[in-house]
């Protein structure tokens, strides 16, 4: 009877691509929305995933992510330093500055100060160049979201002077980082090159990046620094967390994704609930027949069953199909670089596809249970 | 109870396929309830195409649907070949019109998007036989109904004949003990009407079936083994001719 059943519904072409537009229409909007939505709120942690080496972010007691910090006095690095079982530490400065083009547009950049010696706090792959074009000096590595904000498309920017907050910076590297939640353009030097680009306040010490000994936790050796130096101090994986709470907090983001993730949802059951109700009621007569002719309420389920399965398989898997196009169309341009679909958001639309077909199918199937056999002779 | 007709004689001794015995059937009218059917008492017996013949409302699609598992009487037993349909379970009681009846609806009912073979192999298809040797063997019946030539085409590729065939090939594919036909000339001219008849007596007519055929087309009449005639839900006339008008 399954056979039966898959000819009725691809027998009606109409109906049967109306109900892989709506699914397929439905997981796309709704795995599509979520990839967008989680590559986005973990944008929030790119600052930290940018500089790998760290295990460990030290920082005043009221910063909260690589973005929204305080600064401390230079001495914090000393004491971060003297803690047991801190292998190294090292100093890291994070700010805003201006820049003024070639072309004479201002753009404001984050400056991202690394530590002189070992060049820690740097992304670990570079587009263009060596890390070590910094100990040049002067020099500044941009990240690509800044090559194509700054520089037309095909230009190399290396050896491009910047005016940066006034004074003479030249990019000698492009490195391969993670875009920040802003797309915000991200300029990497030198920290004491840093403190000259950057003028400011008396404590200019953004954070302190430590790696711990080995044999040693780096939450153990984390709750010991706050311990011996009151300073904040959170392990690599919970810096990253904040980062991501805090703009699921302090933004409507969530709200706006979850609204159309809803209207995906609200959308798919709406479809899909008219056609398949359509379909089911064009058949009706036929159903009456079979039930008529002796095929039972249970096999009649698992008629409607198989369709609903039929066109939710293949309508999902154009859904997923399209998001995984859609990422890779987009993956050129910086805003989606890096963009993955965590195997999560698949099951959640196949979730919601279920709970679609469930719903949808449940409403039709109702007509074919209330049909009278001898609904058939009327 | 109203005074059932009494029984004609039958030539040799015909096995009674359906066995109605005080058959009422109520149906709900706002807040009161209709009476169609007044305890019918009556036998179909294997061996005869019996019509079922009435105005409009009479009872007769009623009476049919009970005699055949798919409508429950409000009170009284109907025995189909010595079995008291109405006590199985619904499963028992799906299970004994698959293996046991073949229908023939008014508007054929053919699904669609399948060809002619593959409806008339729905009854074996049901009962669980492979889709392909359920075709084959249907199409063993649709060449005896001389449409064999038409058994990969749907049914909207059919004329309205050829469509009626495919429907009595689904009726009787499975080889059923009892048909039931519904109003099977309604939309045919007459002499179309008697050929689909003739067609029928000559593949649904056999000693251990029995064949009801619903009917208000009075061109074939003359075809009957026997006419029921109701009126009001009662049979008002049991014999082998209709009775004389006045």
């Amino acid at each position: 009877m399954l056979w039966i059943a898959i000819r009725m519904l691809t027998g009606d072409a109409q109906k049967f691509y109306g109900l892989l537009f709506g699914i397929g229409f439905s997981t796309l909007l709704i795995t599509q929305q979520l990839t967008i939505f989680v590559n986005l709120v973990e944008r929030g942690a790119s600052g930290v995933y940018n500089a790998p080496e760290a295990e460990i972010w030290v920082m005043d007691p009221v910063s909260r992510t690589t973005e929204v910090n305080y600064a401390m006095p230079a001495t914090a690095l000393d004491k971060v330093r003297s803690v047991p079982g801190v292998e190294w530490a090292v100093p890291h400065l994070r700010a805003q500055a201006s820049v003024r083009t070639k072309d004479g547009d201002l753009e404001g950049v984050a400056v991202i100060g690394v530590d002189d010696a070992t060049l820690i706090g740097m992304p670990a792959r570079m587009k263009e160049g060596e890390k070590s074009v910094l100990f040049a000096p002067d020099s500044v590595v941009i990240d690509d979201t800044g090559t194509t904000r700054f520089f037309p498309a095909g230009v190399s920017p290396i050896g491009e002077r910047l005016e940066l907050n006034d004074q003479r910076a030249v990019i000698m590297g492009v490195a391969d980082a993670i875009p920040s939640f802003t797309s915000t353009v991200v300029l990497y030097t030198r920290y004491s090159n840093a403190l000259n680009f950057v003028p400011g306040t008396r404590n200019r010490l953004t954070f302190v990046l430590a790696g711990v000994q080995d044999g040693v936790s780096p939450a153990e050796v984390a709750a010991r620094i706050e311990r011996e130096t009151g300073l904040k101090a959170q392990i690599r994986e919970n810096f990253a967390r904040s980062g991501i709470d805090f703009i699921i907090e302090n933004t409507g983001i969530p709200t706006n994704f979850g609204i159309t993730v809803v209207l995906g949802f609200v959308v798919g059951v709406a479809i899909v609930g008219l056609t398949f109700s359509l379909f089911i009621r064009d058949n009706i007569k036929q159903f009456g027949a079979l039930k008529a002719i002796g095929v039972t309420n249970g096999k009649i389920m698992g008629m409607v069953g198989a369709q609903a399965g039929l066109v939710g398989l293949i309508g999902y898997a154009l859904g997923v199909i399209g998001t995984v196009v859609f990422i890779q169309v987009f993956s050129a341009n910086p805003f989606f670089k890096g963009f993955y679909i965590p195997w999560q958001i698949p099951l959640v639309s196949l979730v919601a596809v279920i709970v679609i077909l469930a719903i949808t199918g449940l409403i039709a199937i109702r007509s074919v249970l209330k049909t009278e056999p001898a609904a058939v002779f009327r | 109870m109203t005074e059932q007709p009494e029984q004609p004689a039958r030539s040799g001794n015909p096995a009674a396929a359906i066995r109605a015995r005080g058959v009422t059937r109520d149906f709900p009218a706002g807040q009161s309830t209709i009476r169609v059917l007044h305890g019918i008492d009556t036998d179909i017996r294997s061996g005869e195409m019996t019509y079922v013949v009435g105005e409009s409302g009479s009872g007769k699609t009623t009476l049919i649907s009970i005699m055949c598992g798919i409508l429950w009487p409000t009170d009284g037993e109907v025995e189909v070949f010595g079995t008291d349909i109405y006590r199985l379970s619904d499963t028992e009681l799906v299970n004994f019109r698959l293996n046991n009846i073949g229908f023939i609806f008014q508007q054929y009912n053919l699904i669609p998007s399948i060809d002619a073979a593959a409806n008339a192999a729905v009854p074996l298809i049901a009962q669980g036989m492979a889709v392909g040797a359920a075709r084959e063997k249907a199409k063993v019946l649709l060449d005896k109904l001389n449409i064999g030539d038409q058994a990969d085409k749907l049914p909207k590729q059919l004329s309205g004949g050829q469509q009626q065939r495919v429907a009595i090939a689904r009726a009787l594919v499975h080889e059923p003990r009892l048909v039931v036909c519904d109003e099977p000339t309604a939309a045919l001219d007459a002499r179309s009407g008697r050929r689909v008849m003739d067609l029928l007596r000559e593949v649904a007519v056999a000693p251990d079936r029995a064949c009801i055929i619903v009917t208000h087309d009075n061109r074939i009449f003359d075809l009957a083994d026997r006419i029921l005639v109701l009126e009001d839900g009662r049979i008002t006339h049991d014999g082998t001719e209709m009775p004389q008008e006045g």
